[in-house]
């Protein structure tokens, strides 16, 4: 109930229809708290049976045994040691998954700094340089339509443009620049980060730019006439008010690249380890508990990346 | 007077027109590439123009049973369609009041937002797994598999679109002006009558973008499918299926075309979108306005 409907019903009790004794003269009135539980209560369960359960169920089967073609549910830390093989024995050199994981985490370093950088300055000039809501709104839904096509259409795109006889190759090459086509412009660790770059950006833009358009503009003029420059306002106004954005949108990217199989198998042309593709390796192999021990672990780095940057701001104020 | 513009506008807007380059070229280049001529490879200069290899698609002389995996894809983006939109306004009505286990569900939204999509489903894969060896041991030896497309699919699926819907709700929710909802109340309308005649129409717009998440993302869904889908293929596992043995431009047709329903349905969308929002304006409230 709002102030003016609060200073109504002192006036005169019982004015406003619905409220007090109206309200409790209807015995087959629902409670609200049963209502609510009605209208959230569909989604609720969605979340249990297909997250929360299946979450439950990969920790569960990490500990369970396996042989070549099935799952045998006896406790067992197989799932584990067959995954940290050689981790010590093989010290100082590092085993396989310490190697998948440095790779993974520096990729994802990589998209992570190069999105940053790219979605902070497609936010700030909507946000700041383009001053009619027309104009806001159509180049924000610009950069949101690729969005909603297929990831994998738009890996594939790269293909004519960066394979060997692709448009940049063969212009490099007719214009003298170089004498064989480079090789690694496709289906390396290039091209992964540029797909990834090209693929989540967006998800950098998106709450950059909600944050910075919540930044009272005032404070930006104050700013100047307090005599700041240009980069003393930007560094000490406008990027630690957008800063809820700015580690929002990281970890949306840091969480999509360190589970990421797709996108580096199509354009690593499926030579690249990484983190999410140990799991998938696994389960074509049909050895879940290994894939499972996989994705606790991925689960457990993620969590602590998002637990370390979320210590920096409170997300859920932010929403 | 207009101001002169300041020159970091003109150095951003290259950058932001570069970055839309960079967004829409590539998609652009197998767009075109998809009608090479018979002759034509993967890569330009054209070699001839043709619908050589979209017609060859629609003949179903390709690799995949096109038309199987077109319907059921479009079977299921539309069910989850249905589905966001209808749990997501459910709850994000829910959401305008204090309830227990509010922060249980928004926490769940997140973590099912940002928890890698191989885990969840992973998970997925492992409840229905263990569901079907329950089932043959307990009660029927023949029984096959629970998993499927309207099963653990729609599942996965929704566990990634729902969160946008919620999130898209937040945000509705968050400019809407509870007064008009009470003014309806007010002049006697049931809770039923004020969502239906008032707040409906007023947030229809938006709810119209959860559609439109909810079929984009499901249509062009992979990395959650993977595991979860069953023995069936949606149409985009079916073009992952391809990358690994391109030969020819008919990965780029087929491309083509899952990229015209993309854009058939979000061109329906944001023109209704738009279309309501100008009705609003014409035969919305004119308080305010004053009486001349």
């Amino acid at each position: 109930m709002d102030m003016s409907e609060e200073v109504l019903q002192q006036a005169s009790p019982g004015l406003i229809p619905g409220s007090g004794t109206a309200r409790a003269a209807k015995p087959t009135r629902l409670s609200p708290s049963f209502i609510s539980w009605l209208q959230a209560g569909p989604m609720m369960l969605v979340f249990l049976a297909f997250f929360l359960i299946p979450l439950v169920f990969v920790i569960i089967v990490s500990f369970w045994d396996y042989n070549e073609y099935q799952l045998l549910p006896a406790f067992s830390g197989r799932g584990y040691t067959d995954t940290f093989e050689g981790c010590i024995a093989q010290l100082p050199d590092l085993c396989t998954i310490a190697k998948t994981y440095l790779k993974t985490l520096k990729l994802c370093f990589l998209v992570w700094v190069i999105t940053l950088f790219i979605g902070f300055w497609v936010a700030y000039f909507l946000a700041f340089h383009v001053k009619s809501k027309t104009w806001q709104m159509g180049l924000s839904l610009l950069c949101t339509i690729p969005f909603w096509t297929s990831n994998v259409i738009r890996m594939i795109a790269w293909i004519p443009l960066l394979g060997r006889n692709g448009l940049v190759n063969s212009g490099l090459v007719k214009t003298g620049l170089i004498n064989h086509p480079l090789e690694w412009l496709l289906f390396s660790e290039f091209s992964v980060v540029l797909a990834l770059v090209h693929l989540f950006t967006f998800f950098m833009v998106v709450p950059i730019f909600n944050s910075m358009v919540r930044i009272d503009k005032s404070l930006i003029e104050a700013a100047y006439d307090a005599g700041a420059t240009g980069f003393q306002t930007l560094v000490n106004v406008i990027i630690p008010l957008a800063k809820p954005g700015i580690v929002i949108g990281s970890i949306f990217v840091i969480t999509i690249v360190m589970g990421d199989f797709i996108t580096i198998g199509v354009m690593g042309g499926q030579q690249i380890a990484a983190a999410g593709k140990i799991i998938e390796t696994r389960v074509n192999a049909l050895q879940f508990p290994a894939a499972a021990a996989n994705a606790v672990i991925l689960l457990v780095i993620t969590f602590l990346i998002i637990t370390m940057m979320s210590r920096i701001v409170d997300i859920k104020k932010e929403l | 007077m207009k101001e002169g513009r300041p020159r970091s506008f003109y150095v951003l807007a290259i950058f932001f027109a570069a970055y839309t380059l960079f967004l829409y070229g590539p998609m652009i280049a197998i767009y075109v590439l998809s009608f090479q001529g018979p002759q034509g490879g993967l890569t330009f200069p054209m070699n001839g123009v043709s619908t050589f290899w979209i017609a060859k698609l629609f003949q179903g002389t390709g690799i995949v049973d096109l038309g199987a995996a077109f319907r059921r894809s479009l079977l299921l983006g539309v069910i989850v369609m249905i589905v966001t939109v209808v749990l997501s306004v459910a709850a994000g009505m829910a959401f305008r009041r204090k309830f227990k286990a509010q922060s249980i569900l928004f926490y769940s939204a997140i973590a099912s937002l940002i928890v890698p999509s191989i885990i969840t489903s992973l998970g997925i894969s492992l409840e229905f797994r263990i569901i079907d060896d329950l089932i043959k041991a307990h009660w029927n030896e023949n029984f096959e598999t629970s998993m499927g497309l309207l099963t653990s699919g729609l599942g996965a699926h929704l566990t990634w679109t729902l969160p946008f819907g919620l999130l898209i709700m937040f945000a509705i929710f968050n400019r809407f002006d509870p007064r008009l909802e009470e003014a309806a109340r007010d002049l006697g309308a049931t809770p039923w009558q004020a969502f239906r005649h008032v707040v409906l129409p007023i947030i229809l717009p938006s709810v119209i973008g959860i559609g439109l998440f909810g079929f984009t993302l499901s249509w062009d869904e992979l990395a959650r499918s993977s595991q979860a889908i069953g023995a069936v293929n949606t149409l985009p596992l079916d073009l992952q299926g391809l990358t690994t043995t391109v030969t020819n431009p008919d990965i780029y047709a087929l491309g083509t075309i899952i990229s015209a329903v993309s854009f058939a349905v979000i061109t329906l969308a944001l023109g209704t979108i738009h279309m309501l929002n100008k009705r609003q304006a014409a035969k919305g409230s004119d308080a305010g306005k004053g009486l001349v």
